[in-house]
């Protein structure tokens, strides 16, 4: 049986760029504003790299296919680069790479680089993206908030739950997450939200409201892995290490078989038993510090709060209500801002996620610094919710 | 000799009836002479339904809910508005109705007469003993210039009869046919519009002299007077003409079918034959119904009721069609389905919709077809087929066979409205249904409006088009569902 990742690899650096609607930066600029402050903060030389991942969801528009689009933007040394796209946890599949190939003894210094340049697409939400020649005959021509305001409707009849009280909840949701953007100088939406603005804004996907989706962005964000040997013999302290890397896949069950309700997500639940397994986490509700979820649309994130089994299920409304996961909650959820104030430039939204656990962890948050936090989860999902990608991150200090 | 004739017949009129009302008043500071059409409705398609998919529907009504079709062994498509001009419109109502690919499928078009036309054809093929059982539909969704009469008078509609040589509710007597060339109002391809002559003309040199000529013949023929005549039925637009024509003819002018003016309007190819089915309802046996048309000439048919036709109860009739329509009021809603003004799609809009050709065809069953696959191991029931089974824990390889989606009945799961998406009748709904014997298909919901759907509301499959692909001029087609 495999052993797992737990604290087999170590973050060595991180850097972000700032967040928002870029226009004057290309997606070169974005990536180089990332990589150098990661570089920085592992005070390597680019010499130092053995291999790269770089994550980009939209070729077409962005930065283009393949791995040279990095490659060339950061100058790098001939090495290895391979561009990978799982939909919106593309970020969290390149630091997999990177992790996997240190934990490999494949490389001893790897990078993961994500970026996504979306205010370039003409579009205020997500352009549409071509799903193959099937899909588009008998699929429903929707959008991204058409698909998750389904968990909505699913969810109340399921629990019992009446439209008010659950719009008034992910309304909670998004003005929790305002609250924590706006002490984000990186975030792309720094202004707090009150209730009444998110319930009256304008309808995107019922019951989605404008403020119950997230914000669309450009940015980019970078990690640098190595041993926890090599880390120590560069001087470092303080030293994060992964403890759980889990990706679990739909594979037509949600879509095709009635056993899935609708009101939840499968894969999240798979990779969340077994991330926590990995992280030899027994109790989520108590173990877990932190997270960084992705809150897409506020209702995904109310019905993780359950698949990550921090609320127990049909309570999620009223741990969000009671503020469980607010700033001063016990799990604090998206301090950052979440994708609610950075918006989601996709392929660098999974690397962003573990950029706030990783500054929390080493007690570098400033404003929004927590108090000891010692478990960090980050949770991507890309697809929807009958059909998606779900990958969990667990960070901590090493050894811990 | 076995005598042929009609076992069944049903319409099929789209969920909207535009209030004329509203249309002569919005175009009345151009038109002033149009309120006085100003009364009554029309049926309005919904922006994703066409001659095609009104075929359809009014075929599986005729049809029923049973998987097995294949004694259907030819199929006539009669209509002024198909979709296409070169690809045969009759196999794609075939692939719709996953009728036998043994299935003879005929268009008939180029005349409002088509109707019936193709009723002939099929009376004569299956009399001939070369088809058993033929499905007849017509339909119609006519386009017309805004601010025109035309606009007012047309209305959207489809009918299907099954021609039959058993089980008859109304047995087949005589026709005739007059081909002339007379043109009242024409249309090119690639004309949107048809171009008219002058109405008193129509009328006067038309209607008045080319009906009665077919209807004299056929008096003739069938040895009967027009006072043998039970039911009447003329469709024109042309007020009381079709009275002017009994009463030439010496049919009781009191027999004269309703015409549907002021609920439906004129369907163009259907009306005729909706005509019919609308009085079918309400005929007692031995009842001579005779049908005519009019459109590059004229045909005229006569049938007789049987016994039978006490026993006919269509799944919905034409009256309680016609009463179950939503009054619309807002014009700019059916410019818009029309494609009658140029409103901002937005960037959405702009989607490139090829449609591949090769995985249409390689995937036609379930596409066109709505058919899925079961797994003989499990029973496990999905859509579309694959060649893994998806039943969880039994990754069964190539043990599916296929299973019809269409007739049955489903529930919504989850829904969303959506105002972000590219729709032409915002907002687009859509969501995930579940089908009561298993299985489960994310579809679009259509003629709905917002705060009509639930989850766990009931729903059936309707075929519709799924997109319009500007760019190449393709329509393509898919099932999508409506509450019950």
């Amino acid at each position: 049986m495999a052993t797992g990742i737990r604290d087999k690899v170590a973050i060595l650096g991180m850097g972000c760029s700032k967040f928002g609607e870029r226009w004057d930066a290309s997606p070169e600029d974005l990536m180089v504003e990332s990589y150098v402050e990661a570089m920085e903060d592992a005070g390597i030389e680019p010499n130092q790299l053995d291999a790269a991942w770089f994550s980009h969801h939209i070729d077409d528009i962005g930065a283009g296919k393949g791995g040279t689009p990095m490659s060339i933007a950061l100058r790098l040394p001939n090495i290895a680069v391979t561009r990978v796209e799982n939909y919106c946890a593309s970020g969290s599949e390149a630091f997999r790479g990177a992790v996997y190939a240190v934990a490999a003894g494949a490389a001893d210094i790897a990078i993961a680089v994500g970026m996504e340049k979306l205010k370039d697409t003409g579009f205020g939400g997500l352009s549409p993206t071509n799903y193959g020649t099937l899909t588009p005959q008998i699929g429903p021509s929707g959008s991204a908030p058409g698909n998750f305001a389904q968990l909505a409707s699913a969810y109340r009849a399921k629990h019992g739950v009446s439209a008010e009280d659950l719009k008034r909840a992910i309304a909670h949701v998004s003005v929790k997450s305002h609250a924590n953007g706006a002490k984000n100088p990186k975030a792309h939406l720094q202004k707090e939200v009150t209730e009444e603005q998110v319930l009256n804004a304008p309808m995107i996907a019922e019951p989605l409201g404008l403020f119950d989706c997230c914000g669309v962005s450009d940015g980019a964000a970078a990690a640098i892995v190595t041993t926890p040997e090599i880390a120590k013999s560069l001087g470092k302290d303080n030293i994060i290490s992964v403890k759980a890397l889990q990706l679990a896949v739909s594979n037509g069950l949600e879509n095709q078989h009635n056993s899935w309700d609708g009101s939840y997500f499968h894969t999240v639940r798979v990779a969340a038993k077994k991330a926590y397994a990995e992280a030899n986490i027994t109790k989520p509700r108590e173990q877990v510090s932190m997270m960084e979820v992705h809150d897409c649309f506020s209702v995904t994130e109310l019905v993780t709060m359950e698949d990550l089994f921090i609320s127990e299920e049909g309570n999620a409304v009223k741990d969000v209500m009671d503020g469980f996961y607010d700033a001063d909650g016990k799990v604090p959820c998206q301090i950052d801002g979440g994708l609610k104030c950075f918006g989601h430039p996709i392929g660098a939204s999974g690397l962003r996620m573990l950029y706030e656990m990783y500054l929390q962890l080493q007690g570098r948050a400033g404003e929004r610094q927590l108090k000891n936090p010692s478990i960090g989860l980050t949770h991507n999902l890309g697809g929807q919710p009958a059909n998606n990608v779900c990958s969990i991150a667990i960070i901590g200090a090493l050894d811990s | 000799m076995t005598d042929v004739g009609i076992s069944s017949i049903a319409g099929y009129l789209p969920r909207l009836r535009l209030s004329k009302k509203t249309v002569a008043q919005a175009n009345s500071w151009i038109a002033p002479n149009l309120m006085g059409k100003g009364k009554g409705t029309r049926s309005m398609a919904n922006w994703d339904e066409d001659s095609v998919t009104m075929s359809v529907e009014a075929i599986r009504r005729v049809l029923g809910k049973d998987d097995d079709r294949s004694h259907v062994d030819s199929l006539f498509f009669a209509s002024t508005t198909m979709p296409f001009v070169d690809r045969l419109n009759s196999g794609i109502i075939r692939a719709a109705l996953t009728l036998e690919e043994e299935t003879a499928c005929i268009d008939i078009s180029s005349s409002l007469k088509s109707g019936t036309t193709a009723l002939i054809q099929a009376l004569d093929k299956v009399k001939s003993g070369s088809s058993s059982y033929s499905i007849v539909s017509a339909s119609d969704k006519r386009k017309a210039r805004s601010a025109s009469a035309q606009e007012l008078d047309f209305g959207d509609g489809a009918v299907a009869i099954a021609v039959d040589n058993k089980d008859l509710i109304a047995k087949y007597i005589n026709s005739s046919s007059l081909s002339i060339d007379f043109i009242d109002h024409f249309r090119q391809p690639n004309e949107e519009f048809d171009y008219n002559w002058e109405e008193r003309w129509i009328r006067d040199e038309g209607y008045l002299k080319i009906v009665p000529k077919a209807i004299e013949e056929l008096f003739s023929k069938a040895n009967i007077s027009g006072s043998d005549i039970d039911h009447f039925i003329l469709p024109s637009v042309f007020p009381r003409v079709d009275q002017m024509i009994a009463k030439k003819c010496g049919i009781n002018p009191e027999n004269v079918v309703d015409n549907l003016a002021l609920s439906t309007g004129d369907t163009g190819s259907a009306h005729s034959l909706l005509m019919f089915a609308s009085i079918l309802e309400k005929a007692n046996p031995g009842d001579k119904i005779l049908i005519s048309s009019f459109g590059g000439g004229s045909d005229v048919i006569l049938f007789e009721t049987t016994d039978n036709i006490k026993n006919f109860k269509p799944e919905q009739t034409i009256e309680s069609l016609i009463n179950s329509g939503v009054e619309e009021n807002n014009y700019m809603k059916y410019l818009t389905f029309n494609d009658l003004v140029k409103w901002e799609k937005g960037m959405r809009g702009e989607q490139d919709r090829k449609t591949a050709l090769t995985t249409l065809y390689r995937h036609n069953d379930a596409i066109m077809g709505l058919v899925g696959g079961k797994c003989t191991k499990t029973g496990t029931i999905q859509y579309p087929a694959s060649p893994i089974s998806v039943s969880p824990n039994s990754p069964d390889l190539n043990t599916q066979e296929p299973y019809k989606f269409a007739e049955k009945k489903a529930k919504i799961l989850s829904w969303s409205a959506d105002y972000l998406s590219f729709s032409v009748n915002p907002p687009n709904h859509y969501g995930v249904v579940d089908f009561e014997e298993g299985g489960r298909i994310m579809v679009d919901f259509t003629d709905v409006e917002k705060g009509d759907i639930d989850s766990g509301m009931d729903v059936k499959m309707v075929f519709r088009v799924k997109i319009v692909d500007e760019i190449r001029g393709f329509t393509r087609y898919f099932w999508k569902a409506i509450p019950v």
